[in-house]
């Protein structure tokens, strides 16, 4: 694969093409939010049979499982055909506080010290568990994440998107600055 | 045939967050850290143009490939949900380096241990479920 399409993207050309992801999904008559998904994959498994948040008509968020599935290949395509052979290019200032942190960078998307398979210890498995139930546990109350409240929500100038969008600042501000410290 | 266009925007999705590097645990301590534009970049960039499309589709009074008129509906509720669940979605955020979406791109890319935040993020929106939204 020619070196152009392993190269990250600038920041602009990426949110442009978020935008364009937003803009294609209202053209299909959907609206882009990506955590609903979560609370599909719970109707499907049956949570709605004692919980009424659960019991809902899930197949008209058919098209979002299928949009999931989709980031699920892209994601499987970018690391066969597009994978970026250079090291990150992260914040020499990231690297030097990660680093009081005993996580070392390792020019990988992700930290091989937390996310590696050969790294899964009692306290990995732990974090990666407890962060992600804090990410499903708190869209849902917020009414949703990333792409529901901050790409979705501020395009429409929804005031209480940006509130979540506040609170989604708030809670990573205080998880790494206040907690990562005991953490790592 | 319709499933395929969902399915194609999603491989759009995915691709377009590993190029911006958004899936990037280090990209996001960087962005919770103030020490680079690149997140806020993309952000700003996303929601500027998104305000524009989302502008010119009520101003034009657009339809849908159906032919039905593009709705934006208000969101209500309290603004403590608001806060409170951003709150809570924010110390996940950063702790795992990956909001929803990138949690699934990342499974796509590789990374086996991202399937633990999945499971952790079904778990929660569960006893979100369960305990809250009654």
């Amino acid at each position: 694969m020619p070196e152009i399409f392993k190269q990250p993207w600038p920041w602009y050309t990426s949110g442009l093409a978020i935008a364009f992801v937003m803009a294609l999904l209202l053209y299909f008559g959907k609206s882009f939010g990506f955590s609903s998904n979560l609370r599909t994959i719970c109707a499907i498994a049956g949570a709605g049979k004692h919980t009424s948040f659960f019991n809902y008509n899930w197949k008209r968020q058919r098209w979002n499982l299928l949009f999931m599935v989709g980031a699920i290949a892209g994601g499987f395509i970018c690391s066969v055909f597009f994978k970026n052979d250079e090291p990150l290019s992260l914040s020499p200032a990231t690297i030097n506080d990660l680093q009081k942190l005993n996580i070392p960078f390792d020019g990988q998307l992700n930290p091989e010290s937390l996310f590696g398979t050969g790294a899964l210890d009692f306290k990995n498995i732990l974090l990666l568990l407890v962060g992600g139930l804090l990410v499903g546990f708190g869209s849902r109350y917020a009414g949703g994440c990333t792409s529901g409240h901050a790409i979705s929500g501020l395009s429409a100038l929804q005031l209480p998107s940006l509130i979540a969008v506040v609170g989604f600042f708030i809670g990573g501000l205080v998880m790494t600055w206040l907690i990562f410290p005991f953490l790592f | 045939m319709r499933a395929i266009k969902y399915i194609l925007a999603g491989v759009l999705f995915g691709i377009v967050m590993v190029k911006s590097e958004a899936v990037s645990w280090y990209r996001i301590q960087e962005m919770f850290r103030f020490q680079s534009f690149h997140m806020y970049g993309i952000i700003g960039t996303a929601v500027l143009s998104g305000i524009i499309i989302v502008f010119a589709i009520k101003k034009l009074r657009l339809n849908d490939s159906s032919g039905r008129p593009i709705v934006f509906a208000d969101k209500t509720g309290s603004w403590k949900n608001y806060l409170f669940g951003g709150l809570i979605f924010g110390l996940g955020w950063a702790l795992t380096g990956a909001c929803p979406g990138p949690i699934f791109v990342n499974i796509g890319y590789g990374y086996i241990s991202m399937l633990i935040v999945a499971m952790g993020a079904v778990l929660g929106t569960y006893l979100y479920g369960v305990f809250v939204a009654r």
